[in-house]
C-alpha cells in the first residue's frame, strides 16, 4: 500500500511517502511561516524522487487536528481533495497522537502530547501503547496548562508529556512539573510523518469524504456567543446550494 | 479558437463556495454555489473563521457536482482556475488549496484569477467584450472604476478610500433592522420612498474618480440615532431612498466623468451591488443621454454575487494569455489591480 502522510497542524510541516510500512521519503520543515506555499511543492518533489505518479497513491493519511485552524485546514483540504479526486482512501489521525507516537512502544507510561493553544491553554490528549498499537486513554481536549498538570498530579501514575513548552505557555505556567510527570526533551516534540503514516495504515478508511473536516475541538467564539443567546435553537444546515 | 477550452474554476473568497465548468470562456456548463448567508446572518455579518470552516465542508461536494453536472471528466479539462485574492485569507486558502491539489493530481495548468476580474467577466455572459473598456465594480468588499485599454490589461482609475458601497448598505441596513446582506431590501425600500434627507455626496466634486462612503454612513446613522433620541420615528422608505440616492449619485456622476476622460467602446457594470435596481436604472439613463453610442454590458443578476462561473470566464482569458502559477501559489487577501498613475481629469 502506497501512503502519502501530511501534517501541517502546527508550526512544523511533515510529509512522508510510505510503502508497505517502509519509509521511502520524508521531509520536515520547521521554519515555514506559510504552509500553503510549501505543502504542494514538497509533495510534488517527494513524489518525483520516488517516481510515483499521483494516481499511484492508495491512501492519504492526514493529521486532522487539533492545532492551528488554518494549518489543519491546509492539510485536511489537500488530503480530502486528493482522496476525492484520485478516488483513493482517506484516513484522519489525531495530530496529538502523532506526537505521542514519538514515544517508543516499549513505554508503559501514559503519554500526554500537547500543543500551545494560546492564552495559557493547550490541546492535549492521553495515549498509551498496547500490543504495539497506540490507544487513547483520555480524549483530546482544550485545557489550561496549569489545570492539566494539576489533574495529572492527582493521579497515582507516571505521565510522559510530549510537546514544546513555548514562551506563550510559560507566561501562564511556571514550568514546574510534579514528580509523576516527566517532560520529554524538545527533540521529541516534532511530528513525524512516518509515524503518522504508520498510525493511519492500520485505521479504517473514511467512508464520507465530503463530511471529513478538521477536529478543531473548539467552536468559533462567534458561535459560542450565539449559542449562549439562543440555547434552544434547533440544529440546522446553514449552508445552501443556490 | 478552433478547439474548445474547458476550465474548472474555484471561488471561495468570502462566504460562497463555488465550483464551475466553463467552455470557451462564455458557456456555463455548470456553476455550483453553496452559500453561507444563513450561517453568517446569525452574527449580522461574515465571521471569517466560520466561513473557512464552511468552505472545507463544501469543497469536494461542490467539485464533484460541478463536474457531474457539466458531464466533464478530469481528462477533458484544459486547466484549473482559482480566485487567489482579494478576499478573506482563510476562505481563499480552501479554494486555492483545492485547486492546486486537483491541478497537481491531474497534471493540469494552474491559472490564478483576481476575484475582481471575475466580477468583470460576469458581464461576459451577456456579450463579447470590446476595448477600450471602462468597468464599475461594486460589491460588499470593493468599489472601483477599472479602465482596460485592451484585453487582459487592468488599471484602477478610481476606488473607495474607506467603505465599499455594499459594506455601507450592510451597515445602514443593520441600523434599520435589516440583516446582512442588506442591499436587496434597502433597494426595495428605496423604490417606495423619496430622497427627503439629502445625505452628503462625498467627494462628488473632487477632481478624481475616488469614492468615500463612510461619511454618508455616519450621517445616516446619526440621523437615525438623533430621531430615536427624540422619540421620533423616521420613514424607512425615505431613509432608504435618501441613502441610495446619495450612493447612486456619486457612482453615476464619477462614472460619467471617467468616461469623458477615458473614452470607452464599452461600459461594464458588475459586482454584488450591480444587482441594485436603482443603480442600474440611473446608469442606463445617464449613459444613454451622455454617450448614446456606448455599449453597456451589465452582469446578469444571477452572476452579480460571488460565483465560480465568472472566475472560469476570466480564467479562460488568463489561460489563453499564458498566466500560470506553481504549486506554491498562495492566497493574496489584499490583491488589487495596479492603479493608473497619475489619474487626472
Amino acid at each position: 500500500m502506497k501512503i502519502l502522510a501530511i501534517d501541517t497542524s502546527n508550526h512544523p510541516l511533515a510529509i512522508a511517502l510510505v510503502e508497505d510500512g517502509k519509509l521511502l521519503a520524508t521531509t520536515t520543515y520547521n521554519m515555514v511561516k506559510n504552509h500553503s506555499i510549501y505543502v504542494m511543492p514538497t509533495i510534488d518533489q517527494l513524489m518525483k524522487q520516488v517516481h510515483w505518479e499521483p494516481s499511484d497513491l492508495d491512501r492519504v493519511v492526514v493529521a486532522q487536528g487539533p492545532g492551528s485552524y488554518t494549518g489543519v485546514r491546509i492539510a485536511v483540504t489537500t488530503a480530502k481533495v486528493l482522496a476525492d479526486t484520485l478516488n483513493c482512501e482517506l484516513v484522519g489521525v489525531s495530530s496529538l497522537a502523532v506526537l505521542a507516537a514519538n514515544v517508543p512502544p516499549t513505554s508503559q507510561a501514559t503519554i500526554v502530547p500537547f500543543f500551545d493553544a494560546r492564552r495559557g491553554n493547550v490541546y492535549a490528549g492521553g495515549y498509551h501503547w498496547q500490543d504495539g498499537r497506540l490507544v487513547q486513554r483520555f480524549a483530546d481536549t482544550h485545557v489550561a496548562m496549569t489545570d492539566l498538570v494539576e489533574q495529572l498530579k492527582d493521579q497515582q501514575q507516571p505521565f510522559l508529556m510530549v510537546g514544546e513548552l513555548t514562551k506563550k505557555i510559560n507566561q501562564h505556567f511556571d514550568g514546574q512539573f510534579p514528580a509523576n510527570i516527566q517532560l520529554l526533551p524538545a527533540n521529541y516534540a516534532l511530528p513525524s510523518a512516518y509515524q503518522l503514516a504508520m498510525l493511519g495504515a492500520v485505521e479504517k478508511a473514511v467512508t464520507d469524504i465530503d463530511g471529513f473536516v478538521p477536529h478543531y475541538l473548539l467552536l468559533t467564539e462567534a458561535e459560542v456567543e450565539w449559542k449562549k443567546q439562543h440555547p434552544n435553537a434547533p440544529h440546522r444546515n446553514y449552508v445552501q446550494e443556490v | 479558437m478552433t478547439e474548445s477550452t474547458l476550465i474548472l474554476a474555484f471561488e471561495s473568497s468570502c462566504d460562497e463556495t463555488s465550483v464551475a465548468v466553463i467552455k470557451d470562456g462564455a458557456e456555463i456548463l455548470s456553476n455550483i454555489v453553496a452559500t453561507q448567508i444563513a450561517s453568517h446572518q446569525r452574527f449580522g455579518g461574515v465571521v471569517p473563521e466560520v466561513a473557512s470552516r464552511h468552505h472545507i465542508e463544501q469543497i469536494t461536494k461542490c467539485t464533484d457536482e460541478a463536474l457531474a453536472q457539466a458531464g466533464v471528466s478530469y481528462e477533458q479539462l484544459d486547466a484549473v482556475a482559482v480566485t487567489y485574492g482579494p478576499g478573506l485569507v482563510g476562505s481563499l486558502l480552501v479554494g486555492v488549496t483545492a485547486a492546486k491539489t486537483i491541478a497537481w493530481a491531474h497534471q493540469l495548468p494552474l491559472v490564478p484569477v483576481n476575484h475582481m476580474t471575475g466580477h468583470l467577466y460576469a458581464a461576459r455572459f451577456v456579450g463579447a467584450f470590446k476595448y477600450p473598456q471602462l468597468a464599475l465594480l461594486v460589491s460588499g468588499g470593493h468599489t472601483e472604476l477599472v479602465y482596460m485599454v485592451e484585453e487582459h490589461e487592468y488599471q484602477i482609475i478610481g476606488e473607495t478610500r474607506d467603505d465599499a458601497a455594499g459594506e455601507a448598505y450592510d451597515k445602514i441596513g443593520r441600523v434599520m433592522g435589516v440583516n446582512y446582506p442588506a442591499g436587496k431590501t434597502v433597494d426595495e425600500w428605496a423604490a417606495k420612498g423619496q430622497d427627503t434627507f439629502h445625505f452628503p455626496r462625498a467627494m462628488e466634486k473632487e477632481a478624481n474618480f475616488d469614492f468615500s462612503f463612510s461619511g454618508l454612513k455616519s450621517a445616516f446613522i446619526n440621523t437615525v440615532h438623533n430621531a430615536h433620541q427624540r422619540g421620533e420615528k423616521l420613514n424607512k422608505y425615505d431613509l432608504a431612498a435618501s441613502f441610495q440616492q446619495s450612493v447612486v449619485d456619486v457612482l453615476a456622476e464619477k462614472t460619467v466623468r471617467a468616461l469623458h476622460r477615458y473614452p470607452a467602446e464599452q461600459f461594464i457594470l458588475a459586482g454584488g451591488v450591480a444587482a441594485n435596481h436603482g443603480l442600474r436604472k440611473r446608469l442606463n439613463h445617464d449613459l444613454a443621454k451622455e454617450f448614446p453610442d456606448l455599449v453597456t454590458l451589465q452582469a446578469p443578476l444571477k452572476y452579480c454575487g460571488d460565483n465560480a462561473a465568472m472566475i472560469g470566464a476570466a480564467g479562460t482569458v488568463n489561460y489563453l494569455y499564458g498566466d500560470r502559477d506553481g504549486w506554491d501559489l498562495n492566497a493574496v487577501p489584499g490583491l488589487s489591480f495596479p492603479r493608473m498613475n497619475p489619474v487626472t481629469e
